[in-house]
Order: C-alpha cells, then structure tokens, then sequence
C-alpha cells in the first residue's frame, strides 16, 4: 500500500536582507495511517512544514520538494483550484489558539456547517444533523444550545473542541494538528488530546501533531520526529524516547522538570553545540 | 514573622468575587506554589497582594507590615512582581537600561548604572545588551530583563506569575535554574502561580492548590511523588497531569 503522505527533500524559505533564510532544510518523510510527532523548540521550523503540507506558505515565502504527495496525488503541480477541494475535505488542520482561528461575527453551527458545506451538498436538515452529532462526538453538552453561541460566548477548552469538531466534519484522510493545546489548561489539555486520538483512531485517519512538548508527543504518537533548525535530528519510535540519542533530544527530555525532582539544578542546553536560530 | 500573610481574603472584580476565604501563611525564605486551572483566581491572588487589584477585604500583610489598598512606596521596595508574558510586560519604547533604571528614579536611589549594570551580570546578560530594547532580545532574554527589573529594589518577597509558561522548555529550564539561583544567593521569599505541578515540584516547598476562588488542600511538594493527596480535585489535577511516570511501573 502507497503511504498517506510522502514527503521528500521538502525546503521552505524566506526572504530576508541577507538573502533567502531556509527556515526547513530537506526534511523527508512518509506517514501512513498512524500517528506522528514533530517535536522541536520555537524556529524550529515545525509549524512551517504543517503549513507546508497544505501548501500554505504564502509569498514571499517559498516552498519546493522533490516529493510532496498525499495519497498517491502529486501537491506540488496541483493548480490552486484543486488544492482547495483538498484541503479541509481530505487534509486538516487543527491551529493552535481558538481564540484567533474562529470566526468572531459568526455563530459556532453556522461556522461548523459551513465547513461541511464547502465540500459537499446537503439539505439544511442534515446538515443541522450532522453538525449536532459532531458536537456531541466532541463531548459537547447541550450542543442545541452551543450551535447558537458565539467564539466568544465560550470557553478556551470548548473552542477547541468546536475547532476540532470543524476540521473533522468532513471527515479527513489526514489531520494535522499544531499544538492544538497549549493555549488550554492543563486539565483540559488531556481531554483535548484523548478526544482527538479517540476519533482518529476510530475514523483510522493519519495524524501529525506538532508540539513543543516531548512527554505529551510521546503519549500520544507512535512515531517521533525530533527537529532543530529546520532539520529532523532524529526519528524514533514514542515507546523508545527514553533511549534517544541526539545529544539535542537528550538536552530536551533532560530540560524538563519531573514530577519526583531531586536534581538541584536543571541541566541546560549548550546552544553553541549547534549553531542554532 | 512571615513573609507573607494573608487572612479571609475576598477579592471581586466590579460585582464578581473572584477567590473567598483565602488564608496563607508564607514563612520567610520559603518558596510557595498557588496551582489551579485558569480561573480558578490565583493570579487575582498575586495582583491583590501586588496592589494590582484594590477591591479587596480582608488582611493582607508582607513581612509583618499591613497593606492598604493605596500605592504604597515602601511596600514596592520589600515586594515586587514578575508577570507571565515577557513579550507584553517590558515597555516595547524604553531600552533595557530605561526599564532597569526607573524603579530606581522613582524611588530616588542613586548610583543607578552601577546598579544595572551588577543586575544584569546577577541574572546572566552580557552588557552589551544594557541599551537594547526589548524586541531585539529572545524571550528568554526578556524574562531575564523582567526578573531583573523586580529586583532592582532589593525586595525580599518575590510574586511569580507563571514566569516560565510562554517559553520553550530549554530556556523554561534557564530560567528556573536562575530563580532558584537567585533565591539561594538573596534569600528571596517566592510565591510562584503556575499550572504546571513538575515545576512546582522542582522550586518550591509547598503548594496550595486553588479551585473556583477558594483554596482547596495545602500540601508539601514532596505529595507531587507519590500523589498523596486528600482533596477530590487536587488528585485529579494531578492525573491529568500525567501522574509520576517514574514510578508508575510500581
């Protein structure tokens, strides 16, 4: 079977007054229908290849691959026009604050159908259907009431959830999700997560989540891919995290206070090791 | 005496009372954690005692001596604040030097570059950085210039409004390591807001955890271990979490 999303060589940069900054630097990989990982500091470049994916680096930006192909359809050559038929329909995107991603002047139902709408043709009773069940697959209580409401009527934890159930209405081959919890509480965060692989391994969709955090991506993933600098330093299964050993990886999963801290001083980062962003 | 403490204390914003009831006593050169969901009112706690919200009743007093709801000179010598947001806290106009120098004007001290430039070699910045302003510092460096600007008065009590939760974990660590620092050397007394209990486990001594405006449990951060906690809630904030992975194969 030809993998969901192979991506070879893929290279995104931008202009500066010093001429063109690579911000991923030939970063390859194949995903199937699991789970996937892409971990990385801040200018890593990890949010960039999301972005990517979806062909969403706009200009003066700019992105090339050897390989850029989602099940079998090559993206790179594809016109505009069918990207759009793609996106949201067979690859999602999950952003990280629901705060800036959903519309303020629109209601959560209307936001939810239109979502649906745009890539299929329904009568409005079903679609009313549709958008109540996905709400209620997000855990959403009352979701009659909740269709009426506004982004800002909600909390942070219910926006995400009505973020999620946007992206997943129309039922996607490949979700990305980009940190799609670190602007929620810790409590909630779990829930978030747990929901997000319930319905992924249910729906037996490919899921890339790009965090920041390697014990959350370790929880939730069955692959990893470490990055720094727009390049992946190294790839392993989760269960195996624990036995990494880019001293890069290392530093990071040492950085991290733990729950039982006896250690007196955290151990730091030498940065000068790689000449980092 | 204690450092901190605080007695029946009600705070409400407009007609909203956003944390009753709460009493903490904070000892000298200990290190205190307020942990709760968003919410839950501990940062509201830390801006009472700052002085940033008025409306409230009660007691408060730092180092033995009352607070009033006024600005009050002398209290901002023995207590100041560092706030969450490194990006919004320092003034985008004034150069690191400018944000260093003015509690110090304000309070009519003199000698003031001598004292910013031993400030920033105490919190680990090169000088060269002492005439930037703050977008031409990472965020690390910024949080830096923060804690900085807060001890430039010699305080003894340090208000901590989740420093470390807008940073990456590599420089989350940076700064820990200099807070802990800081506090060793100076003798500082800490009251940390966070959400994040590993962290709570690697600076502080106890915690009171805070649930819908009211503290429900206060326990030493040694429960973080083994999760020996009474309260309903604080257990489930703990698992959700993650629990202690190191000893969940016991």
């Amino acid at each position: 079977m030809s993998p969901l999303l192979d991506v070879r060589n893929l290279r995104v940069s931008f202009p500066t007054p010093q001429g063109r900054a690579e911000v991923v630097k030939g970063l390859s990989f194949t995903l199937g229908r699991e789970r996937l990982g892409i971990v990385g500091e801040s200018g890593s470049g990890k949010s960039m290849t999301g972005r990517a994916i979806l062909r969403l680096i706009r200009t003066p930006g700019r992105q090339e691959a050897d390989r850029l192909a989602f099940d079998g359809i090559d993206l790179t050559t594809l016109s505009e026009r069918r990207m759009r038929d793609l996106r949201g329909a067979r690859i999602s995107m999950i952003m990280q604050d629901p705060k800036f991603s959903l519309n303020p002047v629109m209601t959560v139902g209307a936001q939810i159908a239109e979502a649906l709408l745009t890539h299929e043709t329904l009568a409005r009773r079903d679609v009313q259907a549709r958008v109540i069940e996905m709400l209620h697959a997000v855990r959403i209580n009352d979701p009659e009431r909740v269709t009426g409401l506004y982004p800002h009527e909600v909390s942070g934890g219910m926006g995400q959830r009505i973020m999620i159930a946007m992206m997943l209405i129309p039922q996607p081959d490949l979700l990305i999700a980009d940190e799609p919890t670190s602007a929620l509480d810790v409590s909630v965060q779990a829930q978030v997560l747990d929901l997000i692989d319930e319905l992924v391994r249910d729906k037996g969709m490919g899921l890339i989540l790009i965090s920041h955090d390697l014990q959350l991506v370790a929880r939730y993933c069955d692959r990893i891919l470490v990055m720094h600098a727009g390049q992946v330093v190294e790839s392993c299964a989760a269960a195996d995290l624990h036995k990494a050993r880019h001293p890069y990886t290392r530093g990071l999963l040492a950085a991290v206070p733990r729950m039982e801290e006896t250690r007196d001083e955290l151990p730091v980062l030498d940065r000068s090791a790689w000449s980092g962003t | 005496m204690s450092a901190i403490s605080l007695k029946n204390l009600d705070i409400s914003y407009g007609p909203t009372k956003v944390v009753q009831g709460v009493d903490i006593e904070v000892a000298e050169g200990e290190s205190f954690a307020l942990v709760g969901e968003s919410g839950s009112g501990k940062s509201t706690v830390l801006k009472a005692i700052a002085g940033l919200a008025p409306e409230w009743t009660g007691e408060i007093s730092v180092l033995g001596q009352p607070r009033g709801h006024m600005v009050d000179h002398g209290f901002a010598r023995r207590c100041q604040m560092v706030f969450q947001d490194p990006y919004a806290s320092l003034h985008p106009r004034k150069t690191v030097d400018a944000v260093l120098s003015e509690p110090l004007q304000v309070q009519g001290i003199g000698n003031r570059g001598r004292r910013v430039v031993e400030m920033l070699a105490a919190v680990g910045l090169d000088t060269r950085f002492r005439f930037r302003f703050p977008h031409q510092l990472s965020g690390g460096q910024r949080q830096r210039v923060a804690i900085a600007r807060a001890l430039m008065l010699e305080p003894r009590v340090m208000l901590l409004d989740e420093p470390t939760s807008a940073l990456d974990v590599s420089v989350q660590a940076e700064i820990l390591n200099l807070l802990k620092r800081l506090r060793r050397e100076q003798g500082l007394t800490y009251l940390l807001v966070t959400h994040n209990l590993p962290v709570v486990s690697f600076m502080c001594d106890r915690m009171a955890v805070m649930n819908k405006g009211r503290i429900v449990e206060i326990a030493p951060a040694t429960a973080l271990h083994d999760g020996s906690f009474q309260d309903p809630y604080t257990q489930s904030l703990y698992a959700a979490s993650g629990g202690n992975p190191d000893r969940k194969d016991i």
